[in-house]
């Protein structure tokens, strides 16, 4: 056995060493992480977390305003963000065949997909807050459906694009107007992958904070007020988790693992949508 | 719908919002959930900082604002904003040093200036020994913590500071928001409180509710008539016995550094910052119902978290500046 | 298709086809009009950042990115310990993330056994469904004190003791910092260039690999010398995604990264990152310039991500086509 052989082995050895390693490396944060919310908010997980309010720091309580408030938000959000990301996607698959608005759009889509959400809350501060003066429930939604649009543009985008061009041919040679055939024939053909674009939007703007940070603020008390500051669980979270009361400590725990459990069902509920036959 | 909606938006009690200082936060919760177990009006007051405290009322985003660095009277009148205080307290250096008991450091102003200045990095630095002779103190680096955020907290620290320091007055000054030369950044005195409790070896400076709810090492210092003192209600009165609140306009009275043997040195009260001016006059009355059931209602749960409430004749003073506060036609609110 | 639709036929009502031609123009124009909308998202965005940082953009110039003081009382803002705790730290985080997503990549790809690829794939996947504030809380609990106690010790004994690396290791250790926040933006960051790595690998011809097999090269040569010279482009664009979002997170560094305006050498020491500053600082800045200034680091840092993120997408698409070859 010769030395360039010996050599050739021991690296293929190594490197293939190595991916195993970056495997169990990726696999260990995820447990850890996952394992440490479970733990910790596991001790939080009572009835009173869903029916009592926020508390000040020393007394009982729960975070049932902040999980109705961000539930109104981020339906709020997804109202309105899902009607026109999926009317822009369509667009963009099924009529911008030619001119420079669908590729340009699609470079668009992509830059507010990826831009980062404190941008995106500073820019509805800008609009929504400021000059009306109030933070409120609605700049929140807002922020979020800024958020929402580009994630379900794409997956429109991409879903109508999957469906195939012999259906559309065959409503059209039976003399079906355009509208109607993308409406009757398109969306139906892909209404699996529609759905899954829209519940990942929810699954993205369920865990995000920074948006909320200068909109909906937060509020203590029970308030179903669209049009004042909004108590919700990501804002809730990140002020009780940095103060240094314990019971506040606790409360956040159990509001990062209630989060974590609706966006890891809405990603299980998104596959087995995608399993299923078209 | 459009109705609907703003059916749904008229229909609500009115709750008060304000916003400001983490220096008064533990006592004005605790004041908002009894004022709603009394009389069912909810007051959402948000913690985050004087600065914020400053900005969102001047924008009229809040019904109040909260900031424990007076303004000064010319910018309260150029931005339209009536001020009056409504708790004092204490500020206290916390550390954490294994085996060190809350109580049982000494500093001196010079000291923790220096400590702040970054000139003195470790904790067995002769400087500190030479203080605490008792205390077993460690080889290990000292982890500074101030705020990240504009504080009226900070802004007692610096200025108490910048008076028994002329190196500290002329590096960094006193403010909300001053350049610190090294250290960490806490959000709020809740963060502040955060990092002491979580980094061995630290030191910041909090609102004394937050070193005591927290059980952190708080520490004595050394005040202007050269006595080491501790910080309980009983210092804290002391430094606010002799205040002259009508000698300032808005009652803006800076109380560190007070002369007496049994005074803490950082004491500071907090201020209520409203618009003199109401488009809307219901809330602004509600917010000042809320207060003046505080006055009346609230000293002992002050006390309790070892505040120090206003002293009477002082609430006398306060109410009768309200009048400045009215409706757009000038008349008074309350 | 509109001759289709204009052909006689006897059937067809003259109303009918009014209504449908109606609805084609406002259905058309509704979706036209929301495409349009997306821009004019933007747009508005990119727009209200440069307005409301005209103050600041006014009075410092191009000077901003270059200083490093952060002080609202002189009023003197600069960009630059933003800008450097944000690079710093997106580069320690793809420091540890690109091997280790290269090392998964190859694995899903070459070394899994078919059954464990769709498990192990979406359990790496579900690193990325895990929000952020997760990740913030379980830095900040969990691997700060792990890492002051042992970890960044041990790194200040053994790297701190290289001449020449001395100042990158120094004290004070604290647990939270630059470094801290680097290593959680790796472990966000590895799914997302995982799965672009992983989706790239696959586009490879088979053919390619097996003949490169049928050579006798070692698993690891069929990466080295097929794999990876065919999907550089990819590989390359799947790392400026990460980086994209390494630059953009907020939540998980606000946690860590100690919130310090100030240039320090060492790795250990806090700082500062764009999406932090503005995290902490936004609510209560008060007066005209340091508002406006803050919006000049949201408008930063939407530049930076949008170029990175552009060029990702542009060698992305590059290798997609076939390119790579």
């Amino acid at each position: 056995m010769n030395a360039v052989y010996l050599r050739r082995r021991v690296l293929n050895r190594v490197m293939m060493l190595f991916s195993y390693a970056a495997l169990a490396f990726g696999l260990l944060w995820l447990l850890w992480i996952l394992g440490v919310l479970a733990w910790e908010g596991a001790a939080a997980l009572r009835l009173s977390l869903l029916t009592e309010s926020t508390p000040p720091p020393g007394s009982d309580g729960g975070l049932g305003n902040a999980i109705v408030g961000s539930a109104m938000i981020v339906a709020t959000g997804t109202l309105i963000g899902t009607p026109i990301g999926i009317l822009a996607g369509t667009y963009l698959a099924e009529y911008g065949h030619r001119g420079w608005l669908a590729p340009a759009t699609r470079f668009v889509n992509d830059v507010l997909l990826s831009a980062p959400s404190i941008v995106v809350g500073l820019f509805v501060y800008t609009i929504c807050v400021a000059p009306v003066g109030q933070f409120s429930g609605w700049a929140g939604s807002i922020a979020l459906s800024v958020l929402v649009i580009p994630v379900v543009v794409r997956t429109t985008d991409d879903m109508l694009r999957l469906v195939p061009n012999s259906l559309r041919e065959a409503a059209i040679a039976l003399g079906c107007p355009t509208w109607k055939m993308i409406t009757m024939v398109s969306y139906r053909a892909a209404r699996a992958g529609l759905a899954t674009g829209v519940l990942l939007a929810v699954a993205r703007i369920c865990g995000e904070t920074a948006p909320l940070l200068f909109t909906a603020l937060n509020n203590q008390f029970w308030s179903t007020d669209m049009s004042r500051p909004m108590a919700n669980l990501p804002v809730v979270i990140f002020q009780f988790a940095m103060s240094p009361y314990e019971d506040w400590h606790r409360l956040a725990w159990g509001g990062a693992l209630l989060i974590t459990l609706v966006v890891l069902a809405i990603n299980v509920g998104v596959r087995a949508l995608m399993r299923k036959p078209a | 719908m459009i109705a609907a909606v703003s059916l749904a938006c008229v229909a609500h009690a009115t709750d008060i919002t304000g916003a400001g200082a983490t220096f008064p936060y533990p006592i004005y919760a605790k004041w908002a959930d009894a004022y709603k177990k009394a009389t069912g009006i909810g007051v959402n007051y948000q913690s985050i900082g004087s600065g914020g405290g400053i900005k969102q009322v001047t924008a009229k985003t809040v019904d109040f604002g909260a900031s424990d660095m007076p303004m000064k009277a010319e910018d309260l009148r150029k931005n339209g904003l009536v001020q009056f205080p409504a708790i004092m307290g204490g500020v206290v250096p916390v550390v954490k040093l294994a085996g060190v008991q809350p109580g049982q450091l000494r500093f001196t102003g010079e000291l923790l200036a220096q400590i702040y200045l970054g000139r003195v990095t470790r904790w067995n630095d002769p400087a500190i020994a030479k203080m605490n002779a008792g205390v077993d103190l460690p080889d290990g680096n000292i982890t500074v913590v101030h705020r990240s955020d504009g504080s009226g907290t900070t802004f007692l620290w610096t200025n108490y500071l910048s008076k028994v320091s002329a190196e500290f007055k002329s590096a960094v000054g006193e403010g909300t928001s001053v350049k610190f030369p090294a250290g960490v950044g806490g959000k709020g005195n809740e963060g502040v409180a955060a990092y002491v409790q979580k980094i061995e070896g630290a030191i910041g400076y909090v609102e004394y509710a937050y070193a005591k709810q927290n059980r952190l090492a708080h520490a004595q210092v050394q005040n202007a008539s050269g006595k080491f003192v501790q910080s309980v209600s009983a210092t804290f009165m002391a430094a606010a016995a002799d205040a002259g609140w009508k000698s300032i306009p808005g009652m803006g009275v800076v109380l560190t550094n007070q002369a007496g043997d049994n005074a803490w040195p950082i004491t500071g009260a907090s201020f209520i910052l409203m618009q003199a001016r109401h488009e809307k006059s219901e809330t602004a009355k509600e917010v000042l119902r809320f207060f003046k059931w505080a006055f009346e209602n609230g000293d002992r749960m002050a006390e309790e978290l070892d505040y120090v409430p206003m002293p009477h004749p002082v609430v006398g003073d306060i109410e009768a500046s309200w009048k400045a506060i009215t409706d757009i036609n000038g008349k008074p609110v309350l | 298709m509109s001759a289709v639709l204009r052909a006689p036929i006897p059937v067809v009502r003259q109303s009918s086809r009014h209504e449908h031609a109606v609805m084609e123009t406002a259905f058309r124009g509704l979706a036209r009009l929301a495409a349009i909308l997306v821009f004019a998202l933007l747009a508005a965005i990119v727009a209200s950042l440069v307005i409301g940082s005209l103050p600041a953009l006014r009075k410092y110039g191009v000077a901003f990115l270059a200083n490093a003081n952060w002080d609202p009382v002189q009023e003197d803002f600069g960009a630059l310990v933003p800008i450097v705790g944000t690079v710093a730290t997106a580069a320690i985080a793809l420091f540890i993330a690109v091997p280790a997503s290269f090392g998964i990549a190859v694995f899903l790809t070459e070394l899994s056994p078919a059954w464990a690829r769709r498990p192990l794939g979406m359990a790496i996947e579900t690193l990325a469904a895990i929000p952020s504030i997760v990740y913030g809380m379980w830095g900040f609990f969990v691997l700060a004190p792990l890492l002051q106690q042992h970890v960044q010790p041990l790194m200040a004994r053994s790297l701190g003791t290289i001449p020449g690396l001395e100042r990158f290791f120094a004290a004070p250790i604290m647990g939270i910092g630059l470094f801290t926040a680097g290593v959680i933006l790796a472990i966000m960051v590895i799914p997302f260039v995982a799965a672009i790595m992983r989706d790239v690998f696959e586009l490879v011809p088979p053919m390619l690999k097996e003949s490169a097999y049928a050579l006798g090269a070692t698993t690891w040569e069929v990466v080295g010398s097929v794999v990876l010279p065919y999907t550089k482009a990819g590989v390359i664009g799947g790392v400026m995604l990460g980086l994209g979002r390494a630059l953009g997170e907020t939540m998980a560094v606000t946690f860590v990264i100690g919130n310090a305006h100030r240039l320090s050498a060492s790795l250990f020491a806090p700082g500062n990152s764009l999406a932090s500053a503005l995290a902490n600082e936004f609510t209560e800045a008060v007066g005209d310039l340091y508002p406006a200034a803050l919006l000049e680091l949201g408008l930063v840092l939407f530049l930076i991500t949008t170029l990175v993120l552009a060029a990702s997408r542009l060698l992305l698409m590059r290798m997609r086509r076939g390119e790579g070859a």
